[in-house]
This record gives structure tokens, C-alpha cells and sequence, in this order.
């Protein structure tokens, strides 16, 4: 099957500065992955493409690297990506139930984009807010010791 | 100039941020207006010690009151009573007595965004003297006579693998700083990279100046920003005075840091695969020996510590070995960083002498369990570790006593737990973790633990048999023996210490097929207590998935069939009739 890839894909300037910047360092690809995603919210094929070609390196060893780290996304998040902790903390004070009310609420499930586009729900590791367990982060705000009553109008909030 | 009166505004790292500015000039405001402006500083800080306190607090200094729930009335109140007519005000003493601070020492106390604050606090004298007055092998010498050992779990002593790499010959030899904390429910090097970040910075140039390195890297969590922020800003505040860079105070030494992202890989933090990881490839283990100490990060001689060996570091060159070895116990010396979660009052940092019990860090400084539930134990070590029940709460903490009794140090987690935790359940969450996290180099990590995790599922899900138990005990000590890095040699650990101390809950599970701590699903059971139901009709017209029959006149009944265990009736329910069990 042949893929259909946009190659007209123009990486931004800020990309393709950070990318001299770190052409020549070695041990360059994770940091160069980051700012792509922190551009898209994901790495998108065409721009993991043309980085093949600015570093002269293979799409498998971008790929290699992608694939294995839990932070690097194929997909495209929702506008406001929740990530809910399910670090040992946030498990046992109910982390679980926050990810079934979101899941009820929105109609989508982890790892999905609601259909307006504006949500998408992600279970991650432990964020390093224990004292605050159950906690989740809605478009990088964070939320602290959440209650299952207030989701709704949590995420009413986002919408307007 | 020294002031008189220290206001520092704290709070849980980022969530507060904007209202902990607000509050910063609100004070600011209100000092100028009593003219106070050259007697009162107001610092932002990270306190780590009141974690679980909500919103921004201040802790005044050095009065040491801690005072939570700011109002405007209360700032006003605090300004023009205290500071000015120095009325005491209401607050809490909890700086808790047991408590011992050397890795914390600056947390909370210094404006970390300031390297003033730090060189006030003797910051940078280490290096100096280091540089200077000491020879590097008296410099590792010291570190061996401290007894420190690295903090970041396995506890090998630190002066021992930096003479490893003192002694490797090579042209180039690099420091590398572990921070990629990823033991879910731990954040102590978090919070010292962000409370303190020159103090882990001065430690890389000591180590770098002992074993004849030039360079070192930060490998750090991407998902730190605050602290990443922080040691960029200190990286370079240290470089605009010299004390980090090229020719680091004229003396000819010079020291370079860069910092690297992690980008979510618990392995990582096994130090072959952080290598990889800084290489810019898969985050993979290799076979040791060779150790990074002889043949690291690119093939030259490398110090991978983390965080907290490091912020010992300037501690011990500037207050002596045998200062730092008279803390502790016999063969753990020095403190330890906890970050005490769960089920406690006070969720928060705790830095205490190796040696003190755990019932002391949980009941009196942690203030015991929540809603006066009755404890049940404590997991250390995170996913490697194991469960600790009550018998052993008075035992000494430090690595050989936890190894003793099936846990181990680990990076400083402590996950508290209370009778509504069941340890099957616990053990699955971890179970989950580590299978997640396996990387899938070697076989008996990647197929031994979805086995365990397989047979775990089965149990909670009420189809377990007794047999399953050995099967388990016998793929653990099979990953135990063959797996190539520590991940997959500690994943059973959990198992192995609740099939020890819980193991009534696990035949519970698999012969009676109950779960009394009432959290494995399958197992459960909702039943209306006719007695006490008014028929009000509630739990029917609430249940999502109508498994509830019947009507007013004759009561209501569930079917067990139909129903999916969410608990929404007994949550409505305002006269508690329905049982769950």
C-alpha cells in the first residue's frame, strides 16, 4: 500500500533553528523530538520525515526512539489533552474513578479525542504532586485532590 | 544586608503559582505601607515540608511559624501586627524535632532563583576548597571515609565509584546526574532540584574536579519543567561568576553542564540505559560489567549519581567525614529523603537520620493515618520494592535492614496504606507499572512479568487457584536471577513480600473469593439491606445499566447479573441500605 505523506510539510523556523543548534551535538534526536512535539502536541510523520533528511539519519531510527519513549505521540491530541496521574498515590485515592467519570463524561476512552476535538484523555505517570493525589492536568493546568462531583464543571470550563 | 524578618511563599510547585505571585506583592504592598520595606524580605520559595497544605502558605522566619489559608485580612493582620509591632501570630510550629535536614537544608529557605541566597548559605565554598586546598584523591577519600552511599537505591558507596573512574584512564570522563525520579509516587529530587539547584551543580563540579572530568549532563524528567527552568537559571548565574565553565575562579579547572530531557522511560533510570538514553538512542540496558564507571556514556569513564548523592556532596567536603558519618546507623550513613503518600495525614518530604524507625516517620511526623483508619503497611522502594506490615514498623530504616525484611531503599517512595487497600490489588497497579515499563531487551523481564500480571488478573478476578500462587513464586525468582538490569530483577518483589506478610488476603481471594478491602471488582457484591431501605427509589432510577427491579410497594432488588460494580447507588443512597462486599 503506498502511504500517502505530505512532503510539503514546512518544519516552523524555531524547529529548524533548534534543529542547527543541535545538529552537531551528539546524542541530539531526543532533545530535537521534544521541540517538534511541543510545536504539533505530536510528531507527525511528514515532519519525523524531514527530519530523516536534515540529520542524515534513518525513519527507522526515529521511529526506534518514538515508539519507545511513553512521552513522543503518533497521534494528534484534543485541543485541551487531559492527563489524569495514576502514579501510586493518585491510584489509591481514587485515580481509577477520575478516568471512568472523564471516560462517562466526554464519551471517548483513554488514549481518544473527543469529537469536538477539544478533549483527549491520557493516563500518565506519576507527575510528582503526591501531596495533592488525585491529580490531573487539563491543557498543562493543574488540578489538585479532584473530586468525581466536579468534573463536569471542570471541563465545562474548557469548553466556553 | 541582612533583614530581620524572612517571608517565605510557598506551595505544591506548580498548581499555585499565579496565586502565590499575587500574594508576593500583596505582602510587598502592605510592607511598604508600614515602611518595613528594608527590615522584611519576602522570598518565593518551594517549602517541601507541608506538601499536603493546600494553596500557597508562608512560613516566617526566623520565627519558624508556618500560617496556611491567607486571607487579605490575615496579610494586613500579619504586616501591621507582627512585623511591625511584634505581636506573635497564629500559626503552626510543625518544623517536626526528628526530622535532620542536610539534602533539604536549603529547601524552602533560600530563593532558589537567586545564587546569592545560596553562596550566603556557604554555597560554592565546597568547590572552592575542593579546587584549591584539596587534592582529588583526598577529595574521594572523604567522600569513602563519609560512607555515603548513592541514594538512588542500590546504595553502592559513592567514593568508591568515583575513585572506579578516577583510576580508568581516558581522555575524556564525564558526570552524569540521574534525575529522572520515575518511582511513581516519589519526588523528593524534584523538589531538591527545585528548592536548591546550585547545590546539586556545585556537587557535579566536585565530582567532575576529583575524577578529572570536563563535562556533565543532567538527564532530567521532561515532565519537571519548573525544575528544569530552575537549573537552567542557575547553570547560568554559576557561569556568569565563574564558578562553573571554562577556567572555573582562575584556577585553571574547568566544568561545563548541559542538561538532557528524559522522555518517560522508567528504565531510564537504570544507569546503562540513562546512558543510552543521553546517546540519543532506545533507552535499553546493557550487560554489566563493564560498569559506566570504567566504560560510560560514549565509552569514557563516566559518575553516573542522583540527585540526592549529590546534595550531600558539598555538605560533606565543607563539614568533614566523620561529621556526616556520626549521622545514621552502622553501615547507612546520613540521611534519607522520603516522600511520604497515601493514606497519611501530612503527605509530604521527610529527611531523616538512616536509622530512625518507620512507625516515627509515619505516625509522629506524617501525624499518623487518615480518617483514624487503622494502618496496614507501607511499600518502600516503589515497584522494586516490597510491602512492610505493622510487626515491623519500630525496625531502624536504612539498606540493609529494608533488604532484610523484603523491601527494599529504593529512591526514597514510602506509599502508605490503610485497611481499604487490598494487596492484590496494589500488587496488580505495580505489576501494571513494570510490564508497562519493561523495556523487552531480555525475556525473562518481558514474558516473566505479563505471566505474573496474567495470574494476578486471574486472582482478582475470582478465577484464581492455590497452585497459582507457587507458579508465581517460581516466574519471580526465575526474573530474579535471570533478568539483565534491576527492573526486571525486582519486579516480583511486591509479590513476594505480600505473599509473606498478606498472604491470608491472597487465599481470601482465591478460595473464599471475597476481597475485603473491597476493591477488586469482580469480587464484589451489592445487596439492598431491606431493613433499612425506605423504597425510595433512588438506586433504581441511578443505576446506568437498570440491573435494579421492582417499585415502591414491594422494594427493589439488584441483579447480581446485570450489575457492573460502578457503586452508584450505594452512593446515592442517603440511608446507607446497600451493602457492598
Amino acid at each position: 500500500m503506498k502511504e500517502h505523506i505530505d512532503q510539503t510539510i514546512k518544519l516552523s523556523p524555531e524547529i529548524l533553528n533548534h534543529v542547527r543548534e543541535w545538529k552537531d551535538k551528539p546524542g541530539n534526536l531526543i532533545m530535537i523530538l521534544h521541540k517538534v512535539q511541543e510545536e504539533y502536541g505530536y510528531v507527525p510523520r511528514e515532519a519525523a520525515l524531514k527530519l530523516t533528511e536534515l540529520l542524515d539519519i534513518p525513519l527507522a531510527k526515529v521511529y526506534g526512539v518514538l515508539t519507545f519513549y511513553h512521552l513522543f505521540k503518533l497521534k494528534k491530541p484534543g485541543k485541551y489533552p487531559i492527563q489524569v496521574c495514576m502514579g501510586t498515590a493518585c491510584y489509591l485515592k481514587g485515580g481509577e474513578d477520575i478516568i471512568r467519570e472523564l471516560e462517562n463524561l466526554l464519551g471517548i476512552g483513554v488514549n481518544q479525542i473527543s469529537e469536538d476535538g477539544l478533549f483527549s484523555i491520557e493516563a500518565v505517570r506519576c507527575i510528582g504532586c503526591c501531596g495533592l493525589a488525585p491529580v490531573m492536568t487539563i491543557g498543562g493546568e493543574v488540578f489538585g485532590k479532584v473530586k468525581r462531583e466536579q468534573l463536569a464543571e471542570i471541563l465545562a470550563r474548557f469548553k466556553e | 544586608m541582612p533583614y530581620n524578618h524572612y517571608i517565605l511563599v510557598s506551595g505544591d510547585s506548580e498548581s499555585s503559582l499565579n496565586r502565590r505571585n499575587e500574594l508576593i506583592s500583596f505582602f510587598e504592598k502592605e510592607i511598604a505601607g508600614q515602611n518595613l520595606t528594608d527590615d522584611v524580605q519576602v522570598v518565593s520559595t518551594i517549602d517541601t515540608s507541608a506538601c499536603g497544605m493546600e494553596g500557597p502558605f508562608i512560613k516566617i522566619l526566623p520565627e519558624n511559624i508556618y500560617i496556611h489559608n491567607l486571607t487579605p485580612e490575615k496579610v494586613r493582620s500579619i504586616v501591621q501586627e507582627h512585623l511591625a509591632k511584634g505581636i506573635p501570630p497564629e500559626g503552626t510550629g510543625t518544623e517536626a524535632d526528628k526530622q535532620f535536614r542536610i539534602v533539604l537544608r536549603n529547601c524552602g529557605v533560600i530563593d532558589p532563583e537567586r545564587i546569592e541566597d545560596y553562596i550566603l548559605r556557604d554555597g560554592y565554598s565546597a568547590l572552592e576548597k575542593v579546587i584549591f586546598d584539596m587534592t582529588p584523591e583526598q577529595v574521594i577519600d572523604e567522600i569513602r571515609k563519609s560512607g555515603l552511599r548513592g541514594r538512588g537505591g542500590a546504595g553502592f558507596p559513592t567514593g568508591l565509584k568515583w575513585s572506579f573512574t578516577k583510576e580508568a584512564s581516558s581522555d575524556q570522563k564525564y558526570v552524569v546526574c540521574n534525575a529522572d525520579e520515575g518511582d511513581p509516587g516519589a519526588y523528593m529530587d524534584r523538589s531538591t532540584l527545585e528548592g536548591d539547584p546550585h547545590s546539586v551543580l556545585e556537587a557535579m563540579a566536585i565530582a567532575g574536579c576529583a575524577v578529572g572530568a570536563d563535562t556533565g549532563y543532567i538527564y532530567i524528567r521532561a515532565e519537571y519543567p519548573l525544575a528544569i527552568k530552575r537549573l537552567e537559571l542557575a547553570i547560568k548565574q554559576a557561569t556568569e561568576l565563574g564558578l562553573l565553565g571554562d577556567n572555573i575562579l582562575g584556577s585553571g579547572f574547568s566544568f561545563n553542564i548541559e542538561i538532557r530531557y528524559g522522555a518517560g522511560a522508567f528504565v531510564c533510570g537504570e544507569e546503562t540505559a540513562l546512558l543510552a538514553s543521553l546517546e540519543g538512542e532506545r533507552g535499553t540496558p546493557k550487560p554489566r560489567p563493564p560498569f559506566p564507571a570504567v566504560k560510560g556514556l560514549w565509552g569514557k569513564p563516566t559518575v553516573v549519581n542522583n540527585v540526592e548523592t549529590f546534595a550531600n556532596i558539598p555538605v560533606v567536603i565543607l563539614k568533614g567525614s566523620s561529621w556526616f558519618s556520626s549521622i545514621g546507623s552502622e553501615k547507612s550513613k546520613g540521611t534519607k529523603v522520603f516522600a511520604v503518600t497515601g493514606k497519611v495525614k501530612n503527605s509530604g518530604l521527610v529527611e531523616v537520620p538512616m536509622g530512625t524507625p518507620l512507625r516515627d516517620i509515619i505516625f509522629s511526623i506524617s501525624g499518623g493515618i487518615r480518617d483514624n483508619k487503622k494502618f496496614k503497611a507501607v511499600q518502600t522502594g516503589g515497584p522494586s520494592g516490597g510491602v512492610i506490615p505493622e510487626q515491623f514498623l519500630d525496625t531502624p530504616i536504612d539498606y540493609d535492614n529494608l533488604t532484610a525484611i523484603g523491601s527494599m531503599m529504593g529512591s526514597g517512595g514510602m506509599i502508605v496504606m490503610d485497611e481499604d487497600d487490598c494487596m492484590v490489588d496494589v500488587n496488580k497497579f505495580y505489576l501494571q507499572f513494570s510490564v508497562d515499563e519493561s523495556c523487552g531487551k531480555c525475556a525473562p523481564c518481558r514474558i516473566g512479568g505479563r505471566e505474573l500480571l496474567t495470574y494476578l488478573e486471574k486472582i482478582s478476578g475470582g478465577q484464581g487457584e492455590l497452585e497459582d500462587i507457587e507458579k508465581m513464586k517460581r516466574i519471580g525468582k526465575a526474573m530474579q536471577k535471570a533478568s539483565l538490569c534491576a527492573l526486571g530483577q525486582t519486579t516480583s518483589n511486591p509479590i513476594q513480600s505480600a505473599l509473606k506478610y498478606f498472604y491470608n488476603e491472597y487465599e481470601d481471594h482465591i478460595v473464599h473469593k471475597k476481597c475485603t478491602a473491597g476493591k477488586c471488582v469482580s469480587l464484589l457484591k451489592f445487596i439492598i439491606i431491606t431493613d433499612k431501605c425506605v423504597k425510595c427509589g433512588v438506586c433504581k432510577r441511578v443505576c446506568p445499566v437498570s440491573a435494579i427491579s421492582g417499585d415502591r410497594d414491594s422494594g427493589f432488588l439488584i441483579d447480581q447479573s446485570k450489575c457492573i460494580k460502578c457503586g452508584l447507588c450505594r452512593e446515592k443512597c442517603k440511608f446507607e441500605a446497600i451493602n457492598k462486599g
